[in-house]
Order: C-alpha cells, then structure tokens, then sequence
C-alpha cells in the first residue's frame, strides 16, 4: 500500500505511454509480477509468443498482492479501453465477469481440452455462466507449516500434526526461549493463520460452509467459537514485535533460528532458496496442523477482457500457450507453485513441490481442495476483507472468541448485499 | 494586470492585455471546473447509487450512507479523526506559538534555527512516516538504542498497542507540522505595532500580560489560517496513516480518508467510499465555509 500512489503514477505513466501503441500487433498484458523470479518466469512466455510472431506489451504494475494492478485495471476498464489479458485472482475474475467485461476462451479450451486437465476447482473459478472467461497459470498452496529442521533436530521435537501438537511444540519451543511462530501481523497475514485453523479445526465442508457460502450456521457455530480461541492460542505464540511485520521478515526469523515455526505459503520457498538453503531438509514443509489431506489453493489466472476481433487471434494465442505443458513446467519451476494441469510431471520441483502436486491429486479424488480465503479464491473483496477485520481485530484485542464470532457474522451480513 | 490602468479599445495592445489575462486562466478554470468541481458533482451521485467495482448509475437512496454510519470502521475512523484532530491542531498551535515567541526574542543565528524548524515541512508525509515507524518500532528504533545504552527498563511500545498507536501518528504528524505553524505567528508577531508594545511596558504591564493581553489576541488572524490549514490537513491525513502503521494494529489506526480508499478502490465499494468521502468533504465544508465568508466580509469593510 505503501507504494500504492507511485505505482498509480507510474501506471498513469504507462497507461499515456501505452495508449500511444494502442495500434501495435502484441498482446498487452497487465500483471504485477515484478520480482526478479516472477519476471524471469514470464520471460519464457514473451520467447513463447515471439516465436508464433506476437509481440510482447508488457504493463506491470507493482506491489505484491496487486492492489495497485487492480486500481489501474479498473481505471482502463471504466475508460473503455481494457488490456487483452491481465493477471487477477480467482473471485476478482468472477467478479469481472459479473460487470460483463470479459470476453470468452470456449474455442481455445475445446481445442486444447482444458475441460479434463484444469481440476474442477480452479475451472469453476476460471468459467462464467459456462464460458472459458480466464485462463489459470498456477497453482499455489497457502496451508503450509515451515519448520526449522535445525531447532527442532536439536531440541528432538516433532513436526506437529494437528493443531494440539501445534500447541504442545509452540509451548516447549516457548519455555526454550525460541519464538515458536514467525508471524507479521498484517490482515493478510492473519487471515492466512484464520484458513488454516478454520480449515483444520472443521474440515474441508465447514470451511465451505463457512467461507465460500457464508452459511450463518456454520459461522456461529460452537466450531467457529473453537477456531478463535485457538487464534487467540496462537497469538500467545507470536514475539512481541509482530505487529506490521512482513512476511519475509518473518521468513527470515524463521531462517535465522530466531523462531521455530511459520504459517505461510509456498511462495516462502523463494525466500529459503534465495538464502542458500533448500526447502524440505533446512526448512520444512508440512501441511498445516490438521490440514492433512485438505488442499487449499490459490491460482494467478489471466482474465481474457473483451477486445475487438483482430486482437482476438493474439489474445487466444496467448491463452493456450500459458495452459501449455511446457510453459506451465518452466514458469512454476521458477515461481515456485506447480502446474496448473494435472498431466505435467513434478520431477524436476523440489520435495516441497512434488509433495504439493501429490496432495493436490488426492484432495482432488477427495474432494477436499478449497479456495483460499485469504487470498482472494473464495469471497469477492468486500466480504474477504469484512472477514479480515474481524479476524485481526480479534488478534490484535482481547475480545472474546464469543464476541468475534458475533461480529463475525455481523459483518459477513453487512458486506453481502 | 487591469486593463483599466490603460485606455482599451484604442489600440490593439489594449485589446491584447484585456484578453490575454482571460485567456491564460481560461485552461485553469477549466480543469478546476471540471476535475474539482464536476468530480465533486460525480461522487456526490455515486454515493447515492450501488456503486461496487465501478461506477453504477442505479441509484439507491441514502441506502449507502445507512451502511457506512452502521459500520465500526468508520465509527473507529471517525473517533480516530476526532482525537488527532484535537490533538494535533491543539499540540501544533501551542507549540507552534510558543516557538514562535522564542524566536522573536531578537536571539542570535534566528534565521538558521527558524529553517531548521521549518525543514520537516518540506518532507512528505510518507517520508516522515517511514522514519518514524523507525525510530517508534521497539525492536529498531528508540526503545532499542535506550536498552542498547543499558536502560533496560525504559519502555516506549506505542506503536504496536492498539490503544496508543493513534498518538504515534500525533507525535508523527506535530513534528512535521509544528514548525509551519510557527512560522505562520513568527509573520503575525512581526506584524505588531512595537510602539503598542512599548506603551503598555511604559504602563508597567508584565511580560505575561502583555502577551495575554495585547499580543496573542492579535495573532487571531494567523491561528485562524493556521487552524484552517491544520484541520483540512488532518481530515485528509493519509499517506503518514498508511506510512506509518497503515492503519494497524487491527484496525485501530483506521482513518477516514484510508477508510474512504480502501472501500473504494479494494473492497469493491464504490457507493460506501463515495458516501465517506462526502462526509469528508461536508466536514470540511463546515470549516472551510466560515472562515472564508468571514474573510470575505472582512475585506468588504
């Protein structure tokens, strides 16, 4: 947020530069992947396209959870002038296609067969009122617990495995001096611990009761009461200092043996890789406390906006190529998720990686993969960040478990209308 | 420059310097019309219609404002607003005279110290919030260094307490602006007739009276001006908010201007933002309104 108004800016910069070139052959792409990894991994589709004779458009528009991206898009949209593709989340695309700014992929999906590759999940996020209105890139997995092998080999813990265990390792870790969880208190950041208590403590139905259908009963159900006083657990779990901090920070006390534990997604890997260590020996991936054979996901999709027909040709050629087995191996083997495709192989990903994409099959015949609501996979804006109000006031406060679960629901019912 | 100091309509220069003046303003106008005043007009619309990710032109009635006065974002914003607004135009005006008092003292190097208060003015405000997220953070900033020196007592954890972070951005927010607030009565203090002054020491008036008496009543003007900009200035107040604990911890530092943002342009509540920022703009409206019309009248008499 920070950089929200200088990344308006210089999107304002670009939107003036980018309009000038309105006429070009190319695909014009928004996204806010600007990071070193994530540029790279684009690059391999801009080689892609090149070689079918498309020209690249970049318009990045930084800041990580693409706030700003958003702001720009919705300022080109309203002036009647939107980008071929540009990278939403899950709901925000849903939400696009309820405004009917999007066009549709039906003949690129028939083509190519996107119907029994995509898991059913990320398909019915991705199709509106049974069109193809966006295209998945990958497929990223917040419900995971990264463990610092080192601290716990030495002081001869286990990895936790429900949130009991959870508590029993975060006590002994405590009286051993060690800050048992890495946390930056950011709504973002404790709604990520709220997924996966709200998932572990009721399951795979409850949190799509709860969550994705805002059934009142679930949401003031004794389960929901349970789920925040193990938030308020786990906030007895955290450093004094948490309050604000990054996610990368928190990554980094983790690294450093400053803290034994951290709740986060796999994008974490980037952070362990980039400081020498290697995900799944130094640091440890395991699902979440009682999220075992739960999935819950995150998918980056390009949403295909309405344009005119001979920038249709170009908009398709893009689609299919970032669906493509190929790309999709190389862009998630640098980004750090997996595939978004069932049929890739996961051989050259990492312990971590190839753990995810086995997960995701058995959640899948399970039925247990679930959009994430943290992360803009399970409710439009208004109601995800209702829920992050209450749940970080609730961390951040002594209210009790009762009084959040009213507010709770007092809120999902005023955002929702 | 007027035209009436010259004879219009005899040459064409006249006629040049009639309408050039217009001409030059006309752009002006123009973009003020239209982006102050006619977005003005559009968000007033937009907060009576069901605006969600973009503008809608279904209106609803006052349904949005009934949302916005039910939410507790905005009741804590709106309390937040009230406690640094007090604080904050209260603080700056006392420090600003006092300050200014000092300076006026005839003192040595009064230039450079003058500068030197006056400096902080000149940053941003996200500036100003970075450092002093800082310098307040308890495991960097101040309360790092006193333990670092051995005073391991000392305790400053504002920032992270959600009761007492809305004064961090006071404390934030006074640095930056108290020395403009100075400079403001520094020019009111110079404006004052010595000789009054003189005559009422003659009268054997105390230092304290006379500036209880003669002086501080004769900076009104200068407070006013002052008050206007301070106040504007806090009801607007957003990138320090956002700089500083971007509205955390929770939601405890919610702002209305951060609230009016975040409804409009991230929670796909276009109608909701629209209506809280024509509170905004009532509540500055209500100042701004007053103080002009007196100014006006003032300059009639």
């Amino acid at each position: 947020m920070v950089h929200s108004r200088k990344a308006l800016y210089l999107a304002s910069v670009a939107f003036a530069a980018s309009a000038s070139l309105a006429s070009a052959e190319g695909v014009e792409v928004l996204h806010w992947w600007t990071s070193g990894g994530e540029a790279a991994a684009l690059n391999v589709l801009k080689e892609d396209l090149a070689g079918q004779g498309i020209g690249w458009e970049d318009m990045p528009v930084a800041g990580g959870g693409g706030e700003a991206a958003s702001t720009t898009l919705k300022a080109r949209v309203a002036s009647g002038n939107p980008p071929d593709a540009a990278q939403l989340l899950g709901m925000a695309l849903q939400e696009w296609a309820a405004e009917g700014s999007l066009g549709n992929l039906n003949a690129v999906a028939e083509a190519n067969d996107w119907d029994s590759v995509v898991p059913a999940s990320l398909k019915a996020l991705a199709t509106y009122e049974g069109n193809w209105v966006g295209v998945p890139v990958n497929i990223h997995r917040p419900n995971w617990l990264w463990i610092n092998a080192e601290v716990f080999e030495a002081n001869d813990l286990t990895p936790p495995t429900t949130w009991d265990e959870f508590n029993t390792v975060a006590a002994q870790l405590q009286d051993l001096g060690i800050t048992p969880l890495a946390h930056g208190g950011q709504p973002w950041q404790d709604a990520t611990i709220f997924d996966d208590v709200v998932l572990g403590m009721g399951g795979a139905d409850f949190y799509r009761d709860a969550i994705h259908n805002l059934d009142p009963e679930a949401l003031g159900s004794d389960t929901m009461v349970a789920v925040f006083d193990q938030m308020r657990t786990i906030r007895g779990f955290v450093d004094e200092n948490f309050s604000g901090r990054d996610w990368n920070l928190a990554t980094a006390m983790l690294m450093d043996g400053e803290a034994g534990m951290q709740l986060m997604g796999d994008w974490a890997k980037g952070e362990i890789t980039r400081a020498g260590l290697t995900p799944g020996k130094d640091i440890l991936c395991v699902p979440a406390p009682s999220t075992t054979g739960s999935y819950l996901f995150i998918s980056d999709y390009f949403a295909a906006f309405n344009v005119s027909e001979d920038e249709k040709a170009s908009q398709e050629a893009l689609a299919a190529s970032i669906l493509a087995p190929g790309f999709q191996e190389a862009f998630n083997l640098v980004k750090g998720s997996i595939p978004a495709r069932t049929d890739v192989s996961v051989g050259e990903f990492d312990a971590c990686g190839q753990r995810a994409a086995a997960d995701l099959k058995e959640a899948q015949e399970n039925n247990t993969l679930v959009g994430s609501l943290a992360h803009g996979t399970a409710q439009t804006s208004a109601v995800q960040r209702a829920i992050f109000d209450v749940v970080t006031e609730h961390f951040n406060s002594d209210m009790s478990s009762e009084d959040a679960v009213e507010e709770l629901q007092i809120a999902v019912e005023s955002a929702s209308y | 420059m007027p035209s009436s100091l010259h004879n219009p309509g005899k040459s064409i220069r006249g006629g040049v310097q009639d309408f050039l003046p217009r001409l030059v303003l006309s752009p002006t106008i123009a973009l003020t019309l239209v982006f102050t005043y006619g977005f003005i007009l559009f968000t007033t619309y937009l907060s009576f219609s069901n605006s969600g990710m973009l503008p809608s032109y279904d209106l609803v009635g006052w349904a949005n404002y009934t949302r916005l006065f039910k939410l507790r974002a905005w009741s804590i914003a709106t309390t937040n607003l009230l406690i640094f607004g007090v604080l904050y135009i209260g603080i700056c005006a006392v420090l600003g005279l006092l300050l200014a008092i000092l300076l006026d003292q005839r003192i040595r190097a009064e230039g450079f110290i003058r500068t030197v208060y006056l400096y902080p003015m000149a940053l941003s405000f996200i500036v100003t919030g970075v450092a002093w997220k800082w310098i307040l953070d308890p495991g960097i900033g101040l309360e790092a260094v006193m333990h670092d020196w051995g005073f391991t007592s000392f305790q400053f954890r504002w920032i992270k307490d959600r009761d007492m972070a809305i004064y961090t951005i006071v404390i934030a927010a006074v640095w930056q602006t108290s020395g403009f607030v100075m400079a403001t009565f520094l020019a009111g203090l110079r404006g004052i007739d010595r000789e009054m002054l003189h005559a009422a020491e003659v009268d054997g008036a105390s230092t304290f009276a006379l500036y209880r008496r003669i002086v501080i009543p004769q900076l009104r003007p200068a407070f006013l001006s002052a008050f206007v900009v301070l106040a504007h200035m806090a009801i607007k107040s957003y990138d320090l908010v956002i700089a500083l604990t971007n509205g955390g911890p929770g939601i405890s530092t919610e702002m209305p201007a951060t609230f009016m943002y975040s409804y409009t342009f991230t929670r796909n509540q276009m109608g909701v933002g629209a209506a809280s920022a024509e509170i905004m703009l009532l509540t500055i409206v209500a100042i701004i309104v007053p103080y002009l019309w007196s100014e006006l009248r003032g300059n009639k008499q």
